[in-house]
Order: C-alpha cells, then structure tokens, then sequence
C-alpha cells in the first residue's frame, strides 16, 4: 500500500530568521491509510508545528515552511506537495481530507453559536449541505461521536457544554468532510482523566469505523500506548527515534527516549507507595480539618435575589500527621483546590473547624501553586520574591536572611547567582523550585503542594518530586498534595484522599486505596490512568456525568455514612 | 540604561525622542532668556515681517519675534501639560487602585463618578471649570488635570482587577503580607508600564487641550506668549502674513507627533509579549 502522507525533510522556521534557526529540522515520516503516528515530546519540541505544516496551519502563526515536502495521496490517486501548494489548493484539503482537532475545545468553537449551527456549518463548507440535510446530518454526527440526546445538544450553546463533551462536538465537526488524515493536537490534555478515557476510546472507536489515518501529538507518552501504530519521538525540533509502537517501548534505541519512558510516571495500583507509609500513631496532628464546607453563593433574577450556592466543598475531615504526605485526588471541580485555599484562609469558609499546631515558625502552612509563573511577580528579582514571607513577618533583610536566602536556594537545586535573577529567566520547573525556597523560608511543618507538578514537563515533574521527597525528609514537613494524576500521586503520598463533587469518597494508606479501591468512582479514576503497560487497551465509555454542585437556598446534604474497610481505609457508603 | 537603547533602537521611538528633546532644549533656551529677540517687547518698525535671517520665523503685529516668542510658548505649554499630566496620573491612579482593589460599592461610586467626567468632551469640561473659576495658568493646570483623571483611573483599574486575583497575590496574602506591601509591591510595581505609556499619550492630548484653551482666551493671558494664543492673534491675518498661522500650528503638530511616537514605541517596547522574546 502506498503512502497517503510522506513528510521528507520538512524544516520549518518563524519570523525573519526562519531560515537559520528553524523550529522543526529535517523531519521526516510516512504515513498509510487507517495507521495512527504518535508524535511525542516535551514542551518546545517542534511536535505541534510539524503536525500544523501539514495542512500549512503554521503559515497563520507565522511559521514558513523553507525546505522539505509533503506529499499527500489525494483521492484519485494524484499527489500534491503540500509544502509548495498555495492557499487555494489548500483550502479544498482542509476540512475536506485533512480534519483537525486542537487542545483547547473552549476556545476552539465560537461562543455566540450553539453548537449545532457550527456543525452545520462544517457540513455546508465541506459536503455542500443545506438545510433540513445539514440539520439531520449534524444530528447524526453527534450520535456518531456519542454524545446522549444529540437533538437537544444541537441548541446547546459551547459554554454549556462539560470539556469531554466540547471536545466530541470538535470531533464531529472535523469528521464532516469525512477526512482521510485526522490531525489530534493534545486533544485530551486539558481534559480530566476519566473523560480522557472516554475520548481516547472515542477516537479509536471512530478510527476503525471509518478507516481514516490520524496523527496524535502528545507529550504524555503514557498516552501513546492506548492509540499508536508508529511512535516518533522528537526533541529540540529533530526527530530522534521513529519506529513500531512494540519497539519503541519496549526497546528504545536512543537515550531520550529511554529518559522520557523513565520519567513518565507509572501507576502500579498502589505498589510505588513511598516506604513508610501508613502512619505513626504517635503525636498530634499538624493540621486537623473537620466538617469543612465552602459555599458560593450566587444570586440570580431581576432583583439579584439569593439564587442559589455552589457547593464546593461539603463536609470535609481529615487529619494530616507531621512528616506525612496526604494526597487529595480528584478531577477539575472535585473542591479540592477549595479545600486546599480554604486551609491558607484564601477562601471564606461557610463551616468547620481547621486546626493547626504550629511547631516554631509563625506561619505554619505554605502553599506552592500550580503555575510556577503566575505565582511569580514578574517585576521582582529572586531576592526580594524570597524576602517576602519573611518581611511580613516582621523581619528584615540583613545578613541572616541572606544566609537563610542562600541554604534554601542550595536545598533546591539553583545557585547563589538565582538571587539577582527575574522570574522569566528560568524555565517552569526552576521556577517551580524557588516557589518551593519560598514557601520554606519561615520554616513551616505544613506544605500545601496545589498541582505543583501538573504544568511541568515530565522529566522536570520527576525531578521536582524528588527534591519534595527529600526535603520532606531532611525537614520533617508534612504535605498536603493536591492533584488530579494518580500516578503522580503514587509515587509521594503515604495517604490518598478521594473527592468528588465537594466530598471525600474515599481516604486511607495510600497503598490499600490504590491497590484495594472500594468505592466506584476511585476504581472509575484509576481504570483511566493511561499507561505504557496498558497497551491498545480498551477504555470502556464511561458516560456518567458528575452531578451538579449548584444547590437551592436552604439545601443540606444527607448525613455521610461511612464504612471501615481497615484501620486506616474509610469509604463512603454509595446509595 | 536598557530603556534608553531600547527607545533608541525603535524607529519611531527613535524620532519621538529627538522631538522631545529638541522641545525641551528650546524651552531651556526661552526659559533662561536666551531668545534670539525679547519675546515680549515690542518694535513697531518690525511690525510684520516675513522670516529672514534677522527674524528667521517672522515678526506679529506689533513687530515680536515670532521664534523668540514660540521658544517661550513651548515652554509654557510644557509646564501645563506635565503639571497637569502628572496630577492626573497621580489622583487617576490612586482612584483606580483603590476602586479595583475593594471593589464593590467603593469601586461603583468611584467608577460612576470617573464615567460622568468622562462622558463630557475634554475641551468642554475644561471650558467649563474655568467659566467657574476664572481663566489662568494654574486654572489652565487644574482644568486639564481633571479632564484627564478618569482615563487614568479607567487604565488603573483594569489591570488591578486581573493583577489581584494573580497568583502571586494570593502567595502573598498566604505569607500574611500587609496590604500597603501587596498595593504597592506586587500591583503598582506592575502598573508601571501601562502608566508609563499612558502618560506620554496623555502628555500629546494635554499639549492640544492647552493650545485650544489658550486660543479660546482661556489659557495663558497675553502678553505672555503661548502656542494657541499665538494662533488666535494670528487668524486674522492669515492672508497678510500666513506665517503667523503656520509656524505656531506646526510647532504644535510636531510636540503632539513627537509624544505620541514615543508612547508608541514605549508601549511596544513595555509589551510583555514583545519583552519576553527580546529576554
């Protein structure tokens, strides 16, 4: 069979100096009908913009395409290079027999439009439907890509729409010209895990049901597992491994690689846990949390009546012993960012009692958020972003500071020269690293880590979760670790706490949660979990949506009945 | 030093600057007295004459050295449009700061009263406080300076709306940073770039507005000499002696050029998306 793409030393470059410092050099790929390439790499790696030149999307940011073809295997049989085709030639190939779908689905469809009209848009542009036909095979698109009631979703405006389901109204429009190549940029990094799972099953599914060839760019090599034929790994804009799925996970030749399915975490179902887990029964607990509940009110009507509240967080406990880490788990909306804000006093707590028992410092809870350059103000140098837990409280800026300025930046890995230095002049885990100096400088016993790790790449991530184990262990801190990557969460918590919509499913020994999961949505949370190890596995459509946090004025929630699996394994008891 | 090269480096910021600077040097010049005539004394021999090299911009009707004259305008214009600029800047920005940063009913009591003044063209409210008060240089100044208060305020208050539910401001409030350290660490501190182009646009606008007062009999009171009085002696006789007119209105046309090339190039140049590419 021939080739329907063929990609030959394509380099790519931006802006004046296109021609001496490409972004993308010498890549080169072929691509049969029905196969799926998996382009894989960390941020910067030219993944993007390789797969943006093949239907010349690039030209639009401002990329030039300055050597190399691209040749693809139209219909009946001719071949066009895409690299030297102009506008007009391209727009029939666009929609038509190359379909894309990009990261962000939010932002990707229009939000004066309901969703229905734009995929009827989509039909008329590539299949020259109009009317009734159009409505009709906008409906059938969406029951293609399973979206429950697809009538009514038609009047659906995007913003009223969950992410998954964004992302599948995407997915059928891309399918309207019926493509012959589908170009799937991150399509589920912005998703949750569960609804990750259901995309990918989704694009398989749709895969084998129309035949076409897909591109899949990821930098979650995890992710690869589950979708690709081929795997092409790239760096610094070069390929540097192409080859079989089989081979090149489980015998990758170059080093790079090797580091990449090093770093990606593995989720082993609770057999990662750090030593030590379970806890001491000794000694107080440093934060104690107890019938938490956040609530947002929000008023509605003519006369801005009190409408209603969500119920972000509803009746929280739990006890964080020193020198432990206690992981919350849970996708986006789950309270547990709230739960993390409403223990540093960020957020107005409506009930419920948090304690904590300082040691020494004044401040005993720090927190490190999620994106190390949002959290950073950019105008300040390192000195002065360091300076500042410790001039509020009540220091100043002498000798010792500097000295203590200068232990912390060691203890995270920067030198002495990072004082002088500004926030853009480090990378995302850098930066990372001096939000945790800073979090440490007035000694605290708590840390609440809020997704510290999710922006950074992969191979960063497991630096950074290294540097947090041993400063764990060298300060006797506790952390409080929020996030929604299991794998992650494997590899630091001696506890795993399980929310979803605003309560705790599930808490216990990290080991027994992961391994023994009790209640419906952990074992759903971790059946999603992409692996190396589960390869072309089948994710089962899970379609269940999470229920709604929006509650009437006056609303209480039943009283929560919970189960003892062990000494240390709570489960909520499921209606 | 960055800033300057950087200024320097940008083609319009680049002209802007020689403007200003050719500006403020000839102001220097006619505040120190060293025009090349008196520019107030009158030689009725003189009466006007048309450029030459004794008079190389001309003389006005009762024979006064139009350059002389325009050296000294310039400067007068000047000390308006900073003064005023610069009180503008400062009761603006501390509106906006504190209306964005407390929100709420402060933020709608400030806000309507920055949209009311707002809602008048500048011209007429200037017009109108100094029907009130009474015409004057530093009526002039403080006319001026509330015109363009609410601008400020509006160019504040954004920002510290999107800058105080950053991150950053929140891992401050997580230290028990004071608010006085958050205001003035972590939002003006950002501030700094879209005051600082705000400001030289605002200084173009200023320059006009003050012109037009002045041209109206509102501004500076002759005999002292001022752009825009210049212009309302001079329309009268625009048939007999058009340089009159012209030179006046050019020297005006050129500051506004001058400061508003230079804020452009400022708010290139203060773009954090054009500084992260140059970094």
């Amino acid at each position: 069979m021939s080739a329907l793409l063929s990609v030959r030393n394509l380099t790519v470059g931006f802006g004046r100096a296109a021609a001496e410092r490409p972004v993308v050099r010498d890549v080169g790929f072929s691509l049969a009908a029905g196969e799926t390439l998996a382009i894989v790499g960390e941020s910067g790696s030219g993944k993007s913009v390789t797969a943006l030149s093949v239907n010349r999307l690039v030209d639009f940011g401002g990329g030039r395409i300055v050597g190399g073809e691209i040749a693809l295997t139209r219909p009946h049989g001719a071949v066009l290079d895409l690299a030297q085709a102009g506008e007009r030639a391209l727009g029939g190939i666009r929609g038509r027999e190359i379909g894309m779908i990009f990261q962000e689905p939010m932002t990707s469809l229009n939000p004066v439009h309901t969703v229905g009209a734009q995929i009827e848009e989509a039909f008329r542009l590539n299949r020259g439907l109009d009317g009734a036909a159009a409505r009709r095979a906008a409906r059938e698109a969406l029951e293609r890509v399973r979206i429950p009631d697809a009538q009514a979703r038609l009047g659906y405006y995007p913003h009223q729409l969950s992410g998954g389901m964004r992302q599948r109204v995407m997915i059928a429009m891309a399918l309207a010209g019926n493509p012959r190549l589908l170009i799937a940029d991150e399509p589920t990094t912005a998703l949750d895990v569960t609804v990750q799972a259901q995309i990918m099953a989704l694009l398989a599914e749709l895969k084998a049901e129309t035949g076409m060839a897909m591109i899949f760019i990821t930098h979650d090599i995890g992710l690869v597992a589950g979708i690709a034929d081929t795997v092409m790994v790239m760096q610094h804009g070069a390929v540097v491994e192409t080859g079989p799925l089989d081979d090149i996970l489980d015998a990758p030749q170059h080093d790079y690689t090797r580091h990449l399915l090093g770093a990606v975490p593995h989720f082993t179902g609770g057999r990662a846990v750090p030593a030590g887990a379970g806890r001491s029964a000794v000694g107080k607990p440093v934060v104690s949390v107890s019938d938490l509940v956040v609530r947002f009110p929000f008023a509605g009507g003519l006369f801005s009546r009190r409408a209603g509240a969500i119920h972000a967080v509803e009746g929280v406990d739990f006890d964080l012993m020193p020198g432990e880490t206690l992981a919350i788990v849970g996708e986006s909306g789950s309270g547990k960012s709230t739960t993390a804000r409403a223990i540093l006093g960020l957020v107005e707590t409506r009930r419920g009692r948090i304690e904590t028992h300082a040691g020494e410092g004044k401040r005993p809870v720090q927190m490190v958020f999620q994106d190390p350059f949002a959290s950073l103000n950019p105008r300040l140098d390192v000195e002065s972003l360091l300076a500042e837990p410790a001039i509020a409280a009540g220091r100043r800026r002498d000798a010792d500071l500097r000295a203590r300025m200068l232990f912390l930046l060691d203890k995270v890995g920067l030198p002495a020269e990072a004082l002088r230095r500004y926030p853009h002049q480090f990378s995302g885990g850098q930066r990372q690293r001096l939000c945790i100096a800073r979090a440490l400088m007035l000694n605290p016993d708590v840390v609440v880590l809020d997704e510290a790790v999710s922006a950074l790449d992969v191979s960063v991530q497991a630096q950074v979760l290294d540097l947090l184990a041993d400063l764990q262990r060298e300060f006797g801190l506790a952390y409080l670790f929020i996030s929604h990557d299991m794998a992650v969460v494997e590899r630091i918590a001696h506890r795993v706490a399980v929310m979803y919509a605003g309560q705790i499913v599930e808490i216990g020994n990290a080991a027994d949660v992961l391994a023994q999961p009790r209640h419906s949505y952990t074992r759903r949370l971790i059946a999603a979990v992409p692996g190396v190890e589960r390869r072309r596995q089948h994710y089962g459509i899970d379609n269940s949506a999470v229920p709604s946090l929006v509650k009437p004025p006056g609303y209480e929630p039943a009283p929560v009945q919970w189960r003892e699996v062990s000494a240390d394994h709570r489960v909520r008891l499921e209606e | 030093m960055a800033m300057l090269k950087a200024i320097l480096a940008h083609p319009s910021g680049r002209i802007g600057a020689a403007i200003i600077v050719l500006y403020a040097f000839l102001a220097l010049l006619g505040a120190l007295g060293l025009t090349p005539h008196d520019p107030v004394q009158q030689f009725r021999i003189d009466r006007l004459k048309p450029p030459s090299a004794t008079y190389w911009m001309g003389t006005d009707l009762f024979g006064r050295d139009t350059l002389s004259r325009l050296m000294v305008g310039i400067g007068q214009s000047f000390v308006i449009a900073f003064a005023s600029v610069g009180l503008a800047a400062l009761a603006g920005s501390l509106i906006g700061l504190f209306a964005g940063w407390w929100g709420g009913w402060a933020d709608g009591v400030l806000m309507r009263m920055m949209d009311v003044l707002l809602a008048f063209p500048a011209i007429l409210l200037a017009l109108l406080i100094i029907a009130i008060v009474g015409p004057g240089t530093f009526t002039s100044v403080a006319a001026i300076a509330i015109v363009y208060t609410p601008i400020f305020a509006r160019v504040v208050r954004g920002p510290t709306l999107s800058l105080k539910r950053r991150d950053f401001v929140d891992a401050a409030r997580t230290f028990g940073s004071s608010q006085t350290y958050i205001l003035s660490r972590h939002l003006l501190l950002n501030l700094v770039a879209p005051l600082t182009v705000q400001v030289t646009l605002a200084l173009a606008w200023a320059l006009l507005t003050e012109a037009g007062l002045s041209f109206l009999g509102l501004g500076t009171q002759p005999p002292a000499p001022s752009l825009g009085l210049m212009m309302s002696e001079a329309r009268n006789l625009m048939q007999q002696a058009p340089w009159l007119l012209a030179f006046p209105g050019l020297t005006i046309m050129l500051g506004i050029l001058g400061f508003n090339l230079f804020g452009d190039a400022l708010r290139d140049i203060l773009d954090p998306r054009t500084q992260e590419r140059s970094s």
